[in-house]
């Protein structure tokens, strides 16, 4: 038995934005694999939930009508990883979400909730800001639209605002048109751990073969996820070479902050962010059919 | 403070049910309390150990944090639904007896029922997604190469194809 003091379900996204203004105390609960970890923990112990778990229309992957992809918040990481729009559009982010926990967490844990959760460490995050998604949220007053960036408010705290539940991650089409990308996460396992930090990074080629532009974002490289925008200005307009790839790796020490903790050094922090750029952008000029000079 | 109850039906090992459950229960709290399926064990509790682990929809689940609440609707298995009408075990269950997989047995009805996912896609996995595939699950006796083998040797059994030679 977990410690709730109350339990509203949810059947659909009207319903949910109803209880949220009915329970403005009642937190959100989609598959539980951290909201019932903490709770059985104490940290969250004698909540109100509200259940939006039973809301399938927030299920799957689809195009909207301008193409950009659109990510229901309930998809599951394993959902995401075996869909054919995301193998097409965005594969690194299917890549990414298979990294999380293990198979069974990978079932139940859903990319709204890894980034409602507001923490550094999603796996999902790192790739969602490094290919400029949109956050959207559901409320009383309709639909609200914001870059991913400007949803992250600080660490563990989200722009969900009252009444509102998150419906939806988009990637758009110029965002992944033409695009190549890839993630690394560093851990101490191969499965059920914690990233000690998270690199994604992808690319565009001109015609010409130089990066029409390079975009890499962190997990764990600060309190919440960021873009290293010194190293994507380094690498833009330039012809992809190992020299590039070493000094747009080493740019990212002007961006990221990361800290000390007991899974990690700064430093070490700090050096394996600088090797996971250095890797993670030879790999996505290669995904994208270019040539490191 | 009143429980909240909450009326679901569902399937359990192919019979439909009927149950109120506290909104407070978990799927292993349902399932073993309930309906004494006793093969979904209480580990860390914490969605981590995969002990717990059932097939819900034709997915693997970690039944300790999955709200019983969600059930309604829902096709779940357990272990007890792989033994033959007069107790025979499945052919993945001899496996793991013949490849001495078995231990202490605790996290044993977990780490089948990924084994059956694995076996009914039907498709053939490499060794090293064999591992990714079982890694949700936490065994503290057999170092997991007696697991990985049972699995394995399975999966090349209904797939009529011969057990490669390991180099």
């Amino acid at each position: 038995m977990y410690d709730i003091k109350a339990l509203y379900e949810a059947g659909s996204v009207a319903e949910a934005v109803r209880l949220r203004v009915e329970h403005p105390e009642a937190q959100i609960i989609a598959g539980g694999s951290d909201v019932l970890v903490q709770i059985r923990e104490g940290r969250r112990a004698g909540v109100e939930l509200i259940s939006i778990y039973g809301i399938d229309a927030l299920r799957g992957v689809t195009l909207d009508e301008a193409e950009n992809l659109r990510i229901g918040s309930l998809t599951s990481f394993s959902h995401i990883t075996r869909d054919p729009l995301i193998q097409r559009h965005c594969p690194v982010l299917g890549e990414a979400v298979d990294q999380v926990g293990g198979p069974q967490i990978r079932n139940i844990g859903t990319i709204g909730g890894n980034t409602c959760n507001g923490v550094t460490s999603a796996d999902s995050a790192s790739t969602l800001f490094a290919w400029d998604a949109v956050i959207e949220l559901t409320g009383p007053e309709g639909v609200r639209r914001l870059p991913i960036a400007d949803f992250y408010l600080r660490a563990g705290k989200v722009d969900v605002r009252p009444g509102e539940i998150q419906t939806a991650i988009l990637i758009p089409r110029e965002s992944y048109e033409n695009c190549y990308g890839h993630y690394i996460k560093y851990a101490m396992r191969s499965a059920m751990d914690i990233a000690t930090l998270g690199c994604s990074v992808n690319v565009r080629l001109s015609p010409d073969g130089t990066i029409a532009r390079a975009r890499i974002a962190y997990g764990v490289a600060g309190p919440v996820p960021l873009r290293a925008a010194t190293a994507e200005a380094v690498a833009r307009g330039q012809i992809p070479s190992r020299a590039l790839a070493d000094r747009f790796a080493r740019a990212v020490l002007e961006d990221i902050h990361p800290r000390d903790s007991w899974r990690a050094a700064k430093d070490f922090r700090e050096h394996i962010a600088v090797e996971t750029a250095r890797r993670a952008f030879c790999e996505s000029v290669r995904r994208a059919g270019g040539e490191l000079a | 403070m009143s429980i909240q109850y909450k009326e679901i039906h569902c399937t359990i090992n192919g019979s439909p049910v009927d149950r109120m459950v506290d909104v407070r229960a978990s799927l292993t709290d349902l399932l073993r309390n309930d309906f004494r399926l006793t093969s979904v064990k209480k580990g860390c509790e914490v969605g981590e150990c995969g002990a717990c682990n059932v097939i819900i929809d034709g997915e693997c689940f970690n039944s300790c944090i999955y709200l019983a609440i969600w059930a309604d609707g829902k096709n779940i298995r357990t272990l007890e639904s792989l033994l033959g009408p007069n107790g025979e075990l499945s052919d993945i269950q001899q496996a793991f007896i013949d490849e001495a997989a078995v231990q202490c047995g605790f996290c044993t009805p977990g780490f089948i029922m990924s084994a059956v996912e694995i076996l009914e896609s039907g498709r053939e996995y490499t060794d090293d997604e064999l591992r990714k595939l079982l890694s949700g699950h936490l065994c503290r006796c057999t170092g997991y190469e007696n697991i990985i083998r049972a699995v394995k040797k399975t999966m090349y059994r209904r797939l009529g194809k011969p057990l490669p030679e390991t180099t």
